[in-house]
């Protein structure tokens, strides 16, 4: 479904992505895993053509989201959802009207069956009493459960998580984990899941890939992902960090 | 020498991608301003925002500056003989030059610090980039709004300067120094034209533009967190300001 080759991309003269390749296949959660800083989040906003890569391409069904601007990348997006990291709600309003924002701007829906479908998506995120409430007076677990509201009452075919667990206590990573395999399931969408959250992310993803020195190192099951022999993938699952203050 | 060379030509060229990429940031804003539906709701939602909440200040602002000026000129006239010009005097110095520029400098420090740091700050907390996620330009939901807002809101916030300014003189030059009431109005009406009037408007829409392009840019390219949100507040108001005066330069070279 979705097609990464060749992705460079540099700010200044950092160089972030050196050639990125991988697969996602259509109906599966793919998790990318990786240090802080490897440019996870960077390859995430590639493809929904947030950023335009110095070279390489992204092809979603074969069509490449690199290419296309203005209409043609609208539409195209309109098969994507994306729960960023810090759920970037919209501050000005409540969260049912956070939720409401998209089907209100995009569909030909009438406020009678906008406010029940909002209605429904809040009650299964478990934020039905919450609608009325502005995003800087809930949690953080709560932001990111209303912004998969948001995401989710579009129906995407394609969901993009951008670290949707960080910062949040152990209790609200697993429900947030729950929340991403229900939706699946509930929705069949395609989910790319970008994550710190060894060894839970095991748990969610149907295949995982590793990006480290700006390339994918390894793609593989999450077993195959566990065992592996590689130096740098042994360091990250194993939480080992480099050893400081020797000279 | 050659150090010397590339820097200069490092910072001109500096310089000049900065006002390629304004330039295209305020036509793709106008792109968007015709390409329908317009977001009437949130235009008027600005409207309020830079409009109305700024006729507290402008009225004091535009008082305050026809007080000074009634008895800054009337003083100045005196010594000709010719006091009883006061009115319009005071009526077109506020018409084609301080109502215009002083009512944009107030609403460049009042609505155009807020609108760069509220933009920069949905910059930086990824709400712009929710927006694009959506297959929502945010050209049309934050940069239109803004640029038809103070298009509409601009010139009738000068308008109010200039009739409470007028009365500032009126106050001072009338009530204060007894100057006759007939002689202050009349002599505005034999001497104010159409085409001022008409000038300071066109000054007034677009200092509009000038003040919420740069504030609405400022905003969307601010990077770097709370300091990079500063940073573009305190550039839009400087900037803004200093292009305000920039541009009523060339404006009164080509009228005047």
């Amino acid at each position: 479904m979705i097609n990464v080759k060749g992705l460079h991309k540099s700010f200044g003269s950092q160089e972030v992505l050196k050639g990125v390749d991988f697969t996602v296949e259509k109906g599966e959660i793919f998790a990318i895993i990786g240090k802080s800083g490897e440019g996870k989040s960077v390859l995430l906003k590639h493809l929904l053509g947030l950023l335009k890569p110095d070279t390489g391409h992204v092809y979603v069904e074969g069509e490449d989201i690199c290419a296309l601007s203005g209409p043609a990348l609208y539409k195209l997006r309109d098969r994507f959802g994306y729960l960023f990291q810090g759920g970037a709600l919209f501050d000005s309003m409540t969260i049912f009207d956070n939720v409401a924002f998209p089907l209100r701007e995009k569909t030909k829906l009438k406020e009678k069956e906008i406010k029940e479908r909002v209605n429904e998506e809040l009650t299964k995120v478990g934020l039905a009493s919450m609608g009325y409430k502005y995003p800087a007076d809930v949690s953080g677990g709560m932001k990111k459960r209303a912004a998969f509201a948001r995401v989710l009452v579009m129906r995407p075919e394609i969901v993009l998580f951008d670290e949707p667990t960080t910062g949040l206590d152990p209790i609200l990573v697993d429900s947030v984990h729950k929340l991403i395999t229900w939706g699946q399931k509930t929705y069949g969408f395609t989910a790319v899941i970008v994550s710190h959250e060894i060894p839970e992310i095991f748990g969610v993803a149907n295949r995982i890939g590793m990006l480290s020195g700006g390339v994918m190192v390894a793609v593989g099951s999450p077993d195959e992902i566990k065992n592996s022999d590689v130096p740098i993938i042994r360091q990250f699952v194993g939480g080992i960090s480099e050893e400081v203050g020797v000279s | 020498m050659l150090n010397i060379f590339q820097k200069t030509g490092a910072l001109v060229l500096g310089a000049l991608g900065s006002m390629g990429r304004m330039f295209i940031f305020l036509a793709t804003t106008v792109y968007w301003t015709f390409l329908p539906p317009l977001k009437v709701g949130r235009v008027m939602r600005q409207l309020r925002f830079i409009g109305s909440k700024s006729v507290p200040l402008i009225v004091l602002t535009g008082g305050f500056t026809g007080m000074i000026l009634g008895l800054q000129v009337y003083y100045t006239l005196r010594k000709f003989g010719a006091d009883a010009y006061l009115g319009p005097a005071v009526a077109l110095s506020l018409i084609r030059e301080l109502g215009p520029v002083l009512s944009a400098l107030m609403i460049t420090g009042r609505a155009g610090s807020a609108v760069a740091a509220e933009i920069g700050i949905m910059r930086i907390t990824e709400q712009v980039d929710a927006l694009e996620s959506m297959s929502l330009s945010p050209y049309r939901y934050l940069m239109t709004p803004n640029l038809l807002a103070a298009l509409i809101a601009f010139p009738l916030l000068g308008s109010i300067f200039n009739v409470v300014g007028i009365y500032g003189g009126y106050v001072v030059g009338v009530k204060l120094l007894g100057l006759s009431s007939g002689t202050y109005f009349s002599g505005i009406r034999d001497f104010v034209d159409i085409v001022d009037i008409r000038q300071g408007l066109v000054k007034s829409a677009c200092f509009g533009i000038i003040v919420l392009w740069v504030s609405t840019y400022q905003g969307y390219h601010a990077k770097h967190g709370a300091e990079g949100v500063s940073r573009a507040t305190t550039t839009a108001v400087v900037m803004s300001s200093t292009l305000v005066l920039v541009w009523d330069y060339f404006l009164n070279s080509v009228t005047l």
